[in-house]
């Protein structure tokens, strides 16, 4: 294998191994007293998505660019794009409400199974007070429980047990989904996608990490084209999508 | 095998008997205890660890006032350390109004609990301010209502 240093922002194929420096070495306990206090990092390293443990390093699973974070005590990941989404822990998604089973919603999050959500996971829901939720609804929440053996759960409240956005999302809009690495691409602090087009029109914007958007806007014709380019950012370059919006606020 | 009328020491020693079968039929490793090793690296499957993402609600040009105001609060979570700006926080009623309304208010409040002498006092002392110069015929004649009238013979 070959450093992983070595080999961040490049293209990293399944089955490569990533040698780790030697301070990460489970086996070689006894040398880390030997070097010096500056270069061991005071946390533990995260393996991203796209990455296992083996031995002493780590193992590719995925195909894309090794990214690396040197804060926090490191991380290393690979940015691979894809347009199935798999339930995370965690994640923050748009889920479409299939089916009320008593006490508990089924939604449709993108992922294989569909995700169930209780009625008592909204902010100030009680048994009598129900949240007001009906088939086809939209609904933003984050994962409890995400992994290969059960099935995934919803809920619409964080852990202080407020909702901080989460919930039914309103009437009218426009659902629509794209690549997960182009969601990955908007969220990211500062894009250049979301700050150009909040220049254009009043606008409200809902990404889920599942490869769903939502968007609304004043009216239907601007709903579109906010639709339409968001799509379209995908295989834009950043001039082309200047020339387009150029054009629309020039109409 | 539970009988009645068992004496201890039998029962005992049926207990004993039983321990030691089950302990022979007990398996057990005869490896070295294996030492866990403390391992520094963690597996993750989510990018929101990794990546600094922001929160996926938005809102622009004010088409969604309490989206904004939650997008500057769930974004300034993550950059700065949570300091409470109490102090800072829009207040419905501003501070004059409030100096305003406290100093009437505390007059009125006041007033109720004197007891009656002082409400007249009070009342004649307003009305006095109030009053234009022109009433300073009135004023005498009060003023002498208020002290004690010797009974004329």
């Amino acid at each position: 294998g070959t450093a992983a240093e070595a080999l961040v922002g490049q293209v990293v194929l399944p089955g490569d191994l990533l040698l780790l420096p030697a301070h990460y070495d489970e086996d070689a306990e006894g040398e880390r007293l030997r070097l010096s206090a500056g270069t061991a990092p005071q946390g533990r390293l995260l393996c991203g998505p796209g990455l296992r443990r083996s031995g002493a390093g780590l193992l590719v699973t995925k195909c894309g660019l090794l990214r690396h974070r040197p804060a926090g005590g490191g991380a290393y990941w690979v940015d691979s794009q894809q347009k199935r989404y798999v339930p995370v822990k965690g994640d923050h998604v748009i889920g479409i409400v299939t089916a009320k089973a008593g006490d508990v919603f089924r939604l449709d999050v993108g992922g294989s199974e569909p995700a169930s959500l209780s009625y008592l996971a909204f902010e100030g829901a009680t048994k009598r007070n129900r949240p007001n939720v009906q088939v086809g609804d939209l609904i933003y929440g984050q994962f409890v429980v995400a992994n290969k053996d059960m099935e995934p759960e919803m809920v619409c409240i964080d852990s202080s047990g407020k909702s901080s956005g989460m919930g039914i999302i309103g009437q009218d809009g426009f659902l629509f989904k794209v690549s997960l690495g182009l969601i990955r691409k908007l969220l990211a602090p500062k894009c250049e996608i979301i700050q150009e087009l909040s220049q254009l029109y009043p606008f409200e914007l809902v990404l889920g990490m599942n490869g769903r958007i939502w968007v609304k806007a004043k009216t239907v014709q601007q709903t579109l084209i906010i639709v339409n380019i968001l799509e379209a950012c995908e295989y834009m370059t950043a001039e082309q999508r200047k020339q387009a919006l150029a054009k629309l606020s020039g109409t | 095998f539970m009988q009645r009328g068992l004496d201890s020491q039998t029962k005992k020693q049926l207990e004993e008997e039983e321990k030691k079968i089950i302990s022979e039929e007990h398996w057990y490793l005869d490896v070295p205890d294996l030492k866990e090793k403390e391992s520094c690296i963690i597996e993750e499957r989510s990018f929101l660890r990794c990546e600094d993402l922001v929160y996926g609600r938005m809102s622009f040009k004010g088409f969604n006032p309490e989206i904004e105001k939650l997008m500057i609060r769930m974004n300034s979570k993550c950059k700065e350390e949570e300091i409470e700006d109490d102090d800072k926080m829009e207040a419905d009623v501003s501070d004059e109004e409030m100096a305003r309304r406290y100093e009437t208010l505390v007059g009125t409040i006041g007033k109720k609990f004197l007891r009656k002498r002082d409400q007249r006092v009070l009342k004649d002392d307003d009305e006095d301010d109030e009053a234009e110069e022109g009433n300073s015929n009135t004023r005498p004649s009060k003023r002498a209502k208020k002290m004690f009238l010797k009974p004329q013979d």
